[in-house]
């Protein structure tokens, strides 16, 4: 695979502020990839530097190893999907489509022709009379979506598109847009704050915070292998408990987490690369012992604090002796295993395999 | 709801006043009587018929249309301009620089008048012309047609306009393709009221006319006298009709301007 | 960081400088020759250019001028006073009585007087208020008096009413527009805090439309105290106003100097109410917030 956009110590400054701070990455061909973070991260300018509605303040895009250094938006590769739809309301739905196409050299045929494909690969076949403001949210979006792939760029961004959708067409549309990109091949880069919609959808995400990249990854190392603790506290819930690590010896390393015990674990599992002082672990990678003859590789006393129900799963908050936080933890209603009530006291199940050792 | 009625009451009697000389206006231009007093003669379009036969004021009508048409479109065109500035750009000076151009809103209009009239004919010792009207309806009618057009660009979506670069388009085909065909209503409403403020103008047109009087001037000239009144009203009929389908005219292009952006109305200029 | 700064800076001052450099030369320049104008004397033909306060020295000692000056003031403030208290229960029964769909109607229906040519407008409040006028004719016809009302014709009286009415629409829309503002779950709030509605009014309907009524008295006060067609054709001897004088000094007695004083006098005139009008509305918020808000 190789880089179809580099981006080089990319830097972006509105007056004093830093919207962008030396951002580096690689976007490979083809890949799903998707700018994840809180608004205000930079998630979003980023995005327009790309598409060439930010001139930088310092450093380098390349795209398809072209510098785009004073390359107008409607000379580069890549077209955008706004979050707004940007539906020209002037214009029906098929006029909007074939709207990239004025200036190429092709006969009205061939445009036409191309409009209706455009409109089928989107799920929208005969539509093209449609006027723009009888659309719904949806269509919008997927007219939108037509718009920009009719040109056959080299790189589609998306700047937030689902976030308008109300949350059953929003998780159609992730499926869709998924199918949709490997579908044409054509590299996606999706702006959104919804982590959620990060993991299902991308093949690579690049965490954001405060104008930098935090950690850049595939969905399951970023979710399992965390590199900071605000990476992990973004991207799923995850508890927090001090602890103190020795040096790692034969790629382990030894840790003291006091209420909860000790325990080896694997150089791997500190992401950081350093040895940190604290250790996380998922809700869901700690298990509620019901009954006495239920083991766990190691086990501690708790006390339920809080039960938030949520139908096919519940959410304690359980207090462990000389632990000063609650944890979380999560289980899943499944068949026969009763949920348990405030003051209830129960053990804790855990295993050293879980734990992530952050700084 | 007691407070209501009376509020009712009072908003009638408030309307009865408001158009009491508009109702007059038509009452004596159908009166076949010569002075302007109750009781009624009779009804006839005998004054229409006489508005007909004086040639000077078919003269004025024309030059009054002359100024207003060249007149709205110069506005519109600095209206234009300035809106389009103010609206999308951050620039140094601004607010004074808007606040300079806005100032003839808030100025009465004879300040203007004489400020004009020292400057174009004391100092620079230009002659009167239609011209010189045409300066000074100009400068009075761009503020409103910055209101207007204010609304016409801040409705329209920034993103609309990158979508269609971003599409390829350049920023001047961007422009025509998309910024001009959603802000033509407002463009249209501009020229509209632009047209109907310098047709109607009076004080600036009677400072500075010069040999060609404006409608207005000429108005003012046959209200000496009493002869000539009853065909005034009658003019003035046709004038308040011919406003009457400007304006509505104006108001339907500004609200279909509204629906093709997408927006809900509410209120509006008028 | 610098260059988009200046683009975009430039951009706009581009876009923007042919209407500014208009507006610069037709009204900036201008103005500023009106004030140096105001320096200068009239020597029959000649224009005398030596810097002089002879001008104001003549406006501030005839009192036809200072008379004049303190008329208009007082004319528009009262036209002011009246048009506002008159046009806020219109506006505020457009904005809070007249259903949604149809207030685009009401605001038409209240405008609509007001595009017949302005003139004519007040012409037919001479025939209105006249001797033999419509008026007279009426309440004569009702056997309501006897003798024909001549207090309101030619003289202040009639200038204000003819004011008035002129400048309704000028007055109703800005109120309406901050009272459409005001958010209706506000006065909820005030009547579910247990707040009659004449307080619910006075805390809250009243200050959020303050900004309007203010707007609405200076868009009022300003032209009128320019106005030139009312006084002439309704005020008689007793109702003529400074734009009168400035008229007779510019065209008639070609006197531009002392015209442009005049003008000047007028303008600052109106500059002092103004701020006057704004330390008032200060003043009242400040009263509001004190009296009506935490103490209360």
């Amino acid at each position: 695979m190789k880089p179809i956009i580099d981006l080089i110590n990319v830097d972006k400054s509105y007056g004093d502020l830093r919207a962008l701070k030396g951002v580096s990455a690689q976007i490979m061909e083809g890949e799903f990839f998707s700018l994840l973070g809180p608004s205000g991260c930079g998630k979003t300018t980023l995005l327009r530097t790309i598409a060439g509605f930010e001139d930088l303040t310092d450093g380098v895009v390349l795209i398809d190893g072209k510098d785009m250094d004073g390359v107008p938006p409607n000379q580069r590769p890549a077209n955008m999907v706004f979050q707004s739809y940007a539906i020209f309301p002037h214009l029906n739905v098929g006029e909007n489509v074939a709207f990239g196409l004025r200036r190429k050299k092709m006969s009205i045929l061939e445009k036409k022709e191309k409009v209706k494909e455009a409109l089928k690969m989107v799920g929208l076949v005969g539509y093209e009379n449609r006027s723009s403001h009888t659309l719904s949210g949806g269509q919008r979006q997927r007219v939108a979506l037509a718009r920009a792939l009719i040109l056959r760029p080299r790189v589609l961004l998306l700047d937030e598109p689902l976030s308008a959708l109300d949350k059953k067409l929003r998780e159609q549309m992730q499926t869709e847009l998924r199918r949709l990109q490997r579908q044409v091949g054509i590299t996606f880069i999706l702006v959104t704050h919804d982590q959620e919609e990060a993991l299902i959808m991308s093949d690579r995400i690049a965490v954001m915070f405060d104008g930098e990249i935090a950690q850049l990854d595939s969905p399951q190392e970023l979710y399992s292998r965390p590199k900071t603790k605000e990476v992990a506290n973004f991207i799923g819930i995850m508890n927090f408990l001090p602890a103190i690590a020795s040096d790692a010896k034969d790629g382990l390393i030894k840790v003291k987490i006091p209420g909860l015990g000790d325990a080896l674990i694997g150089e791997d599992q500190a992401p950081s690369g350093s040895i940190g002082t604290q250790i996380g672990i998922r809700p869901e990678m700690l298990t509620i012992l019901l009954s006495d003859d239920q083991k766990a590789e190691k086990e501690v006393v708790g006390t339920v604090v809080e039960v938030n129900y949520y139908g096919d799963m519940s959410y304690y908050s359980i207090a462990l002796d000389g632990v000063t936080e609650p944890l979380s933890v999560s289980m899943r209603n499944t068949a026969g295993r009763k949920v348990l009530e405030p003051n209830d006291k129960t053990r804790v199940g855990w295993g050293a395999e879980s734990l992530i050792l952050l700084d | 709801m007691k407070s209501g009625r009376f509020l009712t009451l009072f908003v009638w009697v408030y309307l009865l006043f408001l158009y009491l000389p508009v109702i007059l206006l038509p009452l004596f231009a159908f009166n076949t009587g010569k002075i302007i007093a109750f009781p009624l003669k009779g009804f006839g379009f005998q004054w229409f018929y006489e508005l007909a036969k004086i040639e000077a004021l078919h003269t004025a009508v024309w030059t009054s249309l002359k100024i207003a048409i060249i007149t709205s479109v110069l506005a519109t065109i600095l209206g234009m301009f300035a809106s389009r500035a103010a609206t999308r750009f951050s620039f140094p000076g601004k607010g004074p620089i808007m606040g300079l151009i806005m100032v003839p809103l808030v100025l009465p209009e004879i300040i203007v008048a004489v400020s004009l009239i020292v400057v174009l004919i004391k100092v620079m010792g230009l002659g009167l012309s239609i011209w010189t009207i045409i300066l000074g309806h100009v400068l009075i009618c761009v503020p409103f047609s910055i209101a207007i057009l204010n609304g016409a660009f801040r409705s329209l979506d920034k993103s609309l306009e990158e979508a269609s670069v971003d599409l390829g388009e350049t920023k001047w085909t961007t422009f025509r393709l998309i910024t001009l065909p959603l802000v033509m209503p407002g463009i249209i409403s501009s020229l509209l009221i632009s047209f109907v403020i310098s047709l109607d103008e009076f004080i600036i047109a009677f400072f500075l006319t010069g040999s060609e009087p404006t409608l207005s001037v000429y108005i003012w000239g046959m209200l000496r006298f009493p002869g000539r009144i009853p065909a005034v009203m009658a003019l003035g009929t046709i004038m308040l009709i011919v406003s009457l389908l400007l304006l509505t005219a104006s108001e339907y292009f500004r609200r279909r301007g509204l629906r093709r952006s997408g927006v809900q109305d509410v209120g509006g200029f008028i | 960081m610098k260059k988009i700064l200046k683009t975009e800076g430039a951009n706009g001052l581009l876009l923007v400088s042919p209407t500014f450099i208009y507006a610069f030369l037709l009204l900036a320049v201008p103005i500023a020759a009106v004030v140096t104008f105001s320096f200068w004397t009239q020597n029959y033909l000649d224009l005398d250019t030596t810097f002089t306060l002879d001008n104001y020295r003549a406006a501030a000692q005839e009192p036809i001028y200072r008379v004049l000056l303190f008329r208009s003031l007082k004319i528009s403030a009262i036209v002011t006073l009246a048009t506002v208290i008159l046009a806020f229960p219109i506006a505020y029964y457009i904005s809070f009585f007249v259903p949604a769909n149809r207030k685009a109607l009401w605001i038409f229906l209240i405008t609509v007087p007001f595009w017949t040519s302005y003139l004519l407008r007040i012409f037919l409040w001479k025939v209105i208020l006249g001797y033999n006028g419509v008026l007279n004719s009426g309440l004569k016809g009702l056997g309501l008096i006897d003798e024909p009302l001549t207090f309101i014709l030619y003289n202040m009286n009639a200038v204000v009413i003819t004011l008035a009415h002129a400048w309704a629409p000028f007055a109703i829309l800005p109120i309406y527009v901050v009272l459409e503002k005001i958010d209706r779950s506000l006065l909820e709030a005030s009547y579910d805090l247990g707040e009659s509605r004449l307080i619910t009014f006075m805390r809250v309907t009243l200050p959020l439309a303050l900004p309007g009524i203010l707007a609405a008295a200076v868009i009022v006060f300003i032209p009128t105290i320019g106005d030139y067609v009312t006084p002439k054709l309704v005020g008689g001897p007793s109702g003529l106003m400074i734009s009168n004088m400035i008229q007779l000094q510019f065209l008639k007695a070609n006197n531009a100097p002392l015209g442009a004083t005049l003008a000047i006098l007028a303008m600052l005139a109106v500059v002092v109410t103004l701020a006057l009008l704004w330390i008032f509305g200060k003043l009242l918020t400040w009263f509001n917030r004190n009296y009506f808000g935490i103490l209360r």
